[in-house]
């Protein structure tokens, strides 16, 4: 009988999580690692991991990783990328870091179109400091920095950033998903798997955007938190394909 | 090689393409842009890689990216732009990577001017950036020594594993002289720290992050030891006409330029002045000025500055029955040699009559 469900080789066993139950970032490690291995670019893989949540992320992650300051992953993975274009360069971000204070950041490695993958988890609150408004909380969406709610004639409005840099012609792949139920999860994992695709083939920038949970800081059970992520935040951030690419560019190569 | 007649901006980039340097990161800033317009022309020559970043900041850490694969990685920029470089000079220290960063200064605070000053010396000597740590800074004063001292700085930084600053300024950028370049360096040490992929080995990861305060601790007090071993062997200092002398100007760079000019026409008045020129401003050549101090009791220090090294000068001979004055320009005036044997004359009348 064969086992369907391998551990990944790419990441490591007998570490307790420090994610908290419910959390998001766990489910798309773990993508990650499989993605890596069943690609086989684990031995070259580069992840930059993001000060947030998943600074820690090289405590699971079995092979090469690099701790980023705030904001700071595209291009800490631009200078790694273009030092050594062997590498298969990965940068992790949250919502905070991706789409706040490094928004330069983001915006202009991709649209230098660095050959680059960005996994970047929306969960719509700054996690690690204790769940503060971020650039992504919803309208009305209560929080530790917006007790009242977030209200747009005080806060603005969600960033959606992801729909701006997928307008770039250096942008090759964008897409939103989410881990909110089983079908999402595949769907998430597909969507990595293209965004490494792209860079295998040395394509240009990709870009994953997730929408995950956040129980703790979102004040809800890991349940009720999936619920919300398909009953409210998928209104704002509408899942999808956001760009696509690769046809052109391979073309473009050929 | 033969004797060329360059700028310091570009002898610098030229001077670190030939010690391997091979990824160049910068965002353009007055007085130093030549530094990177010669990379930009030059870098993707020899294979290596030039880039324009969106800021200083992004700058820095391209840079921590290139250097964490093993590569030799440089970064320029002036005042304004190195306080926005202090981000990732402090992680750049925190992961023990090797970097170097040239900052040509100019006028400060603020936007200030575009003119050579020295006011950021407490900001390059201090560490600059958050945390407990310092960066090693190379003060050179003429051309050459631009070019000696960009080769000079990324072998110290694999070495020590740190972060290194070339200080500058605008004058010292700016100007032409003739120089002569080291044959380019081929052999570059191995890194085996460096992330290149765990290929068939055991994974690794490099970060800052160090949650347990005892670990934080021993951390900290190891990039210590680092220091006190480069101030040990690291430590450099000119003396200048210091073998009979009974009055010490203390400068570096620019400042130390003019006071040659100054000393020398003293010396033709019959002043017995010398000059103490630190080259390398961390870690400060406290115990050569300790020496001196038993020849000389009265020291003048000459900054574009407000008095800043006058600080290190003052900790250094703390507890010596000496005399320390301060002469300063700060601000983007660039005194001459003139006005400044002036000075000495005034202090050399007023101490040794």
């Amino acid at each position: 009988m064969e086992l369907l469900n391998k551990w990944p080789i790419y990441y490591k066993k007998d570490v307790i999580s420090h994610y908290c139950p419910g959390c998001g970032h766990g489910i798309v490690h773990r993508i990650v690692a499989e993605l890596l291995e069943e690609m086989d670019l684990g031995k070259q893989a580069y992840l930059v991991c993001p000060a947030g949540c998943a600074v820690l992320a090289y405590n699971y992650f079995d092979f090469d990783v690099i701790e980023s300051a705030h904001g700071r992953g595209t291009a800490i993975a631009t200078g790694a990328k273009r030092a050594n274009p062997k590498l298969f360069v990965i940068s992790y971000q949250g919502d905070g870091d991706l789409s706040a204070i490094g928004t330069a950041e983001t915006i202009h490695s991709a649209n230098r179109g660095e050959n680059i993958c960005v996994v970047f988890i929306n969960n719509a609150v700054y996690g690690m400091t204790g769940g503060q408004m971020a650039p992504t909380s919803l309208i009305g969406q209560s929080t530790m920095t917006s007790p009242a709610g977030r209200s747009p004639d005080v806060d603005g409005y969600p960033l959606h950033i992801t729909d701006i840099v997928a307008t770039f012609p250096g942008v090759t792949y964008a897409e939103r998903v989410s881990v909110s139920s089983p079908a999402g999860i595949k769907k998430t994992k597909n969507a990595i798997r293209n965004a490494f695709q792209t860079q295998v083939e040395g394509l240009g920038y990709s870009i994953v955007e997730v929408l995950s949970p956040c129980p703790t800081n979102w004040k809800m059970t890991p349940a009720k938190s999936c619920k919300w992520i398909d009953e409210e935040m998928v209104k704002e951030y509408k899942p999808g394909l956001l760009t696509d690419k690769r046809e052109e560019k391979r073309k473009e190569r050929a | 090689m033969n004797k060329v007649f360059m700028s310091g901006n570009h002898c610098i980039a030229e001077a670190a393409i030939r010690a391997g340097c091979r990824c160049y990161f910068g965002y353009p800033i007055t007085p130093q842009n030549e530094l990177g317009e010669y990379m930009a022309a030059n870098m993707r020559k020899v294979g290596g890689v030039f880039l324009q970043s969106e800021s200083e900041t992004a700058a820095i850490n391209m840079v921590i990216g290139a250097a964490s694969t093993g590569m030799r990685v440089m970064t320029s920029s002036s005042s304004p732009g190195v306080s926005l470089k202090q981000e990732g000079l402090s992680f750049l220290a925190g992961f023990e990577f090797p970097a170097v960063i040239v900052n040509m200064m100019r006028g400060g605070p603020g936007l200030g001017n575009i003119a050579p000053a020295q006011g950021d010396y407490f900001q390059s000597t201090r560490g600059g950036g958050h945390g407990d740590y310092r960066t090693p800074v190379l003060a050179p004063a003429s051309v050459q020594e631009l070019a000696d001292l960009t080769v000079k700085a990324f072998a110290l930084a694999d070495a020590y594993r740190t972060p290194i600053l070339l200080l500058g300024d605008g004058m010292m950028g700016q100007m032409k002289e003739p120089v002569v370049f080291p044959e380019p360096i081929t052999d570059l040490p191995e890194k085996p720290w460096a992330l290149k992929g765990r290929g068939d080995g055991p994974s690794r990861y490099q970060a800052s992050l160090i949650l347990d305060g005892l670990e934080m601790e021993r951390h900290n007090w190891k990039l210590v030891r680092k220091y006190k071993e480069m101030a040990e062997k690291e430590t450099l200092c000119e003396l200048y006409m210091m073998d009979d002398a009974d009055f010490a100007v203390v400068a570096y760079g620019t400042t130390a330029r003019i006071a040659k000019g100054a000393i020398k026409r003293a010396r033709k008045d019959g002043l017995k002045v010398g000059l103490v020129r630190p080259i390398t401003l961390f870690p400060f050549p406290d115990k050569i000025l300790q020496k001196v101090a038993y020849q000389v009791k009265n020291f003048l220090v000459f900054e574009m500055s407000t008095g800043q090294m006058l600080e290190d000068v003052k900790l250094a001979l703390g507890g010596k029955q000496v005399e320390i004055a301060f002469h300063g320009r700060p601000g983007g005036v660039i005194p001459t040699p003139i006005e400044f044997s002036r000075v000495i004359h005034r202090y050399y009348r007023r101490i040794l009559k």
